[in-house]
């Protein structure tokens, strides 16, 4: 008995490293809002259908395939025309059409519900993270991938929200109607959350909408679905539902970062901290284009380690942060990152790889230029 | 052999090949008649309608801008949000500010959601007809005077009209096309 | 009677055959070979279209980065998609075409055999181009087959504008092809044969040309607009200039639905041909049959936009799209049951070319029913863009496009060449082609209703198992067509000799001809006997 148990210990062992990620899936989510579960009524009814379809004739196909066999002796029988079924199996499979497209209309106009909301957020599309402005609270910020890039090159096990996590969550309050406002800034996105059944083009020029009432609290995972360059795969979307009560210490919290990220930029920072904050941030932004080690994907990615602009002109590396370089793929980052990690992430250039400037840039540097 | 069965096709071909081109003026009249896709139409040229007799709806208009890194200034709507009540015509402002160290143009594309409303939104005026030069570090405050038909659906509370601004300072494309820069626009 | 005549020179002479050298195939007009040309060229793009498909199956294997940087990977799938459409399955139809239809109308070439000669010819100068891209700075195209806007203008390689004239050139190619075949379908039938005696196959072709005719300017037009935009300061596509990308993706799908469907109509006709033999009994249906055809025809052009129902369409604009998809399915169902109805108490048996045709009914319309789920608009908000798109779009086009075209060649090919082909290594094509696809394919619908968006070159932990049976069943289908190319050459050069009429009840003008067929055929018209 105790060997048993010892073996099946050790078999055990060896199952649960795979079933970590064998989640062998088959079907889509029935989600947490209501919309999110009609939608799976819907899906289920329609592939039930379809399923029973596809039993009858392939029912009657394979039938074929046993009994009318030459080789078992069949004798091909002469019809080859009937006006009476065409009409049958025409007419049948409208009828059914019909009866599809009733609820598929009702679940579709629900979706365009266009009244009152309690919370509004623009979501923007960038390549290749979302940025999320609350509409009513003054609250802006990025939601950029944290995978680290050693797991994704696979020096380093995963973790379970692998592709999955992101720095700043998209949070809302449950019971509450949330319209958000899509908008894309250089090419088409698409943001969706399948357990809330949203997705919607996120359009360059233009705002799309759509809307979104979730009843349970918890965490809810999607993903870029618009090819949108190098990183579509790289730019999900969590959104965290809590309730209102953690809603409203949540929002209180994010005007307070505000408030220190803004006093924080008129601090003194030291080599050493700028360098290891500057860090952090290169890897979220930077890494992705030009590389962890500074090498970069010439001609469209430059190599920072050892370049001209990185180790000369202060006024130029700050200038190309700030307002991006136009025409290429270089972002102007003086709207997305505070002056303090604008600060941080230049200094941490200057100052690692072979680049050896000892040049500190200060957030009050990054002040000075974006008012000139 | 009978010609004129490939001399028709030709034809086809070549109709089938401007209909692909007349697909773009086509969606453009069809979105300013429709509201599709959020676009507004022009200058409103007409007056201002209000159902008589009748303490006029109110809605919700909202204001705001899309990112975008081709112009990255500062530009922001002076007010957020204001109530108003179908018919009446108001009138609000957006910022803009020229960051770059160099004069530049902006033009502003405005987008409405829900795209139902595009076409019950009527400017009088608006920034966005016109070219927006600005001196580098230059900032203005540009209006909109605009009213909201009162043919609006009852379906519809809030209206939310967002502006882009994209750099066209080195568009030189001629004048006569009517896909290139206007100077009167949507 | 009509305004010009042209007379067939006949020569005065006794069939001279090909002429000799290599040189023969670059100034042929004679369809039998042009023939040749294309499905060769078809074969040769299949597998390069397949090797990235190695690429992209490799790379998703396992979760993690492993072989090649996210941006050549959005140029493997985009040329993959590419070179399957425009390379394989287009041309390998075309080759069918112009073997077949010739013969099956009792004429004895093409109408017009120099533009023949010509729209094969543009087609590998096309692809040279396209393929170069790889090669140039900044790499091939990388905006998906579909290429959006901005993605594909603002936001592209250099190599884009190479893209846009491959486009230009096999757009050429396609409508010249097709002009070509309604010429000949529409003035070169024999006499006696109306219409409505055309055989199935010519009825599909005749339709898929007129799609052809009507849908390639299109494309021709919005590359074009794209190329202005990217080079001519134009703003079709940029709403900076007034313009809008989803202009872009209306006009591309209004080419694009009907060139699904011109990927599909001639396997129809192939299989409404292969059916009846194998089981002894006339096609059901044949008028229904044309009909269908002609329904679908016509509502490929009013259902485009439901690729774009996440794009922000008014609610009339979705369910107007979303009715008038579901409408397809009942021509489509249609030609379903009628082809049960031809095999259904007739006298069947199972060649390899009734096994291709067998599974194409029914993969196909299991690709049919994912089609009809994905119409449903609002739950296709959680189809699009996944994986489930991608199962969906794989079972229509290999299990059916390119199961109707090897259908094709396994039944006619004795006829072409005389020889037959091995049987044993046919079924074993047959049946291991069919297990990886499913093995490849089926897995696919799971992670995209699981959440698996498409066209990434990575994946969250919880899609792992089914993208490594996918990767799995990828490599099984891939190499299985070795076997078809190892099969098609031996018998060319050692097959058995075959008979006049290979298969036992095969009808049709083409089995009247000597086996193989002479270099030229019905230089007099054959007589048809009126039914």
């Amino acid at each position: 008995m105790q060997r048993f148990l010892h073996q099946f210990c050790i078999a055990l062992a060896f199952l649960i490293p795979s079933s970590v990620y064998a989640a062998w899936e088959l079907n889509m989510p029935r989600g947490v809002t209501e919309t999110s579960n009609t939608v799976y009524d819907l899906h289920m009814l329609i592939l039930w259908i379809c399923v029973g379809i596809g039993v009858v004739v392939f029912g009657v196909m394979f039938w074929s395939i046993l009994y009318h066999r030459k080789s078992q002796g069949a004798k091909a029988a002469q019809f080859h025309e009937s006006t009476t079924i065409e009409v049958i199996w025409t007419v049948i499979p409208f009828i059914i059409l019909i009866g599809m497209a009733v609820p598929s209309t009702t679940v579709l106009i629900d979706m365009y519900d266009s009244s009152e909301s309690d919370i509004d957020i623009q979501v923007t599309g960038y390549q290749w993270k979302w940025q999320y402005k609350y509409l009513n609270e003054e609250i802006d910020f990025f939601s950029t991938l944290t995978t680290p890039k050693e797991e994704i090159a696979n020096k380093q096990a995963k973790n379970p929200n692998y592709l999955l996590e992101v720095d700043n969550e998209l949070v809302v309050p449950i019971n509450k109607k949330i319209r958000f406002l899509f908008t894309a800034n250089d090419v088409i996105h698409a943001w969706w959350v399948p357990e809330l059944a949203v997705k919607k083009d996120a359009i360059p020029g233009f705002i799309n909408e759509s809307w979104t009432r979730i009843n349970e609290v918890g965490t809810y995972r999607g993903q870029c679905a618009e090819l949108c360059g190098k990183d579509h795969g790289f730019m999900p979307i969590v959104v965290k539902a809590v309730t209102q009560e953690n809603y409203d210490i949540w929002v209180a919290e994010q005007k307070a970062t505000a408030l220190a990220t803004a006093a924080a930029a008129t601090q003194d920072w030291t080599m050493e901290d700028l360098v290891a904050k500057g860090e952090t941030v290169y890897q979220k932004n930077c890494a992705g284009c030009h590389m962890v080690d500074g090498s970069g994907l010439p001609p469209a990615f430059p190599a920072l380690n050892g370049n001209e602009v990185v180790l000369g002109d202060i006024e130029k590396h700050i200038d190309i942060m700030v307002n991006g370089v136009p025409g290429t793929a270089m972002a102007a980052y003086g709207k997305q990152l505070s002056a303090v990690d604008l600060a941080a992430v230049i200094t941490y250039k200057r100052n690692t790889w072979d680049n050896k400037t000892g040049e500190v840039i200060s957030p009050a540097d990054v002040t000075a230029f974006m008012s000139k | 052999m009978n010609l004129s069965t490939p001399k028709g096709l030709i034809i086809l071909v070549v109709l089938m090949f401007g209909f692909g081109f007349a697909l773009v003026p086509l969606y453009d009249v069809f979105c300013e008649i429709t509201g599709l896709n959020g676009k507004t139409a022009g200058q409103y040229e007409g007056e201002l309608t209000t159902k008589s007799n009748e303490k006029a709806r109110e809605i919700t208009m909202q204001f705001i801008v899309n990112k975008n890194d081709n112009l990255p200034w500062e530009f922001a709507p002076n007010q957020n949000q204001m109530t108003l009540a179908l018919g009446e015509q108001k009138q609000t402002t957006y910022r803009v500010t020229n960051t770059y160290n160099t004069a530049a143009i902006a033009q502003a594309v405005p987008s409405v959601s829900p795209s139902a409303a595009a076409e019950y939104l009527h400017k009088i005026e608006c920034f966005c007809f016109e070219q927006q030069p600005l001196d580098a570090g230059e900032h203005k405050d540009m209006p909109l005077v605009f009213f909201v038909d009162p043919e609006l659906p009852e379906s519809i509370s809030k209206i939310t009209l967002s502006y882009t601004l994209f750099d066209i300072t080195n568009s030189t494309a001629p004048a006569s096309d009517p896909h290139k820069v206007k100077k009167v626009g949507n | 009677m009509s305004e010009q005549t042209l007379t067939i020179d006949d020569h005065n002479h006794h069939d001279h055959g090909p002429a000799k050298g290599l040189l023969r195939w670059v100034f042929t007009t004679n369809h039998k070979d042009i023939g040749t040309l294309y499905l060769i060229f078809s074969l040769t793009m299949f597998f390069i279209g397949g090797m990235m498909a190695f690429v992209i199956r490799a790379e998703l294997f396992q979760p993690g980065m492993q072989l090649v940087d996210p941006g050549f990977f959005n140029q493997m799938t985009t040329m993959h998609g590419l070179i399957m459409v425009f390379g394989a399955v287009m041309p390998g139809f075309v080759g069918l075409a112009n073997w077949q239809i010739p013969l099956m109308v009792g004429a004895p070439d093409m109408a017009l055999p120099r533009m023949n000669n010509w729209s094969f010819w543009i087609l590998p100068f096309a692809f040279t181009m396209l393929l170069s891209t790889l090669f140039m700075g900044g790499g091939a195209p990388g905006f998906g087959w579909t290429f959006y806007a901005p993605l594909s203008t603002t936001y592209a390689p250099p190599s884009v504008t190479f893209f846009i004239f491959a486009i230009h050139m096999m757009g050429i190619s396609s409508i010249m092809g097709a002009m070509n075949i309604i010429v000949t379908l529409f003035n070169m039938r024999a006499p006696g044969m109306g219409l409505m005696q055309m055989p199935m196959f010519a009825w599909s072709w005749l339709i898929t040309a007129f799609l052809l005719v009507a849908v390639m300017p299109v494309l021709a037009a919005v590359v074009t607009m794209m190329l202005m935009d990217i080079h001519f300061a134009t703003s079709f596509f940029s709403a900076a200039g007034g313009g809008d990308p989803v202009l872009f993706q209306h006009i591309f799908w209004f080419f694009g639905h009907p060139e699904v469907y011109i990927m599909i109509l001639p396997a129809f006709g192939v299989v409404s041909e292969i059916l009846p033999t194998f089981s002894r009994k006339k096609l059901f249906g044949y008028h229904s049959m044309v009909y269908a055809l002609i329904a679908i025809a016509l509502l490929s052009f009013v259902v485009w936009a439901h690729h774009m129902f996440t794009v922000g369409m008014p609610i009339g604009g979705q369910l107007f799209f979303m009715y008038a998809t579901m409408l397809i399915a009942v021509p489509t169902g249609v030609k379903v049951f009628n082809w049960v109805a031809t095999m259904f108490k007739g006298s069947l048996t199972f060649e390899t070319p009734m096994l291709f045709a067998i599974a194409f009914v029914v993969l196909f319309t299991v690709g049919g029913f994912s089609g009809i789920m994905l119409a449903i608009a609002p739950v296709d908000f959680q189809y699009q863009d996944t994986y489930f798109v991608v199962a969906h779009f794989h079972y229509v086009l290999v299990p059916g496009a390119i199961f109707g075209i090897v259908a094709g060649v396994y039944y006619w090919l004795p006829k072409w060449c005389g020889k037959m082909y091995d049987e044993s290594l046919g079924k074993m094509h047959f049946w291991l082609s069919f297990i990886g696809l499913n093995l490849t394919f089926f897995p696919m619908h799971f992670v995209g209703l699981a959440g698996m968006p498409r066209r990434v070159p990575d994946y969250a932990l919880q899609f792992a198992d089914f993208n490594m049976m996918a990767s799995m069943g990828a490599f099984l289908f891939g190499t299985s067509q070795l076997i078809f190319v190892y099969l098609v050459i031996k018998a060319i050069r050692s097959g058995k000799e075959a008979a006049k009429v290979p298969w036992e009840s095969a009808e049709g003008l083409e089995w009247t001809l000597p086996t193989p067929l002479p270099y030229h055929t019905f230089t007099t018209p054959p007589v048809i006997e009126q039914k």
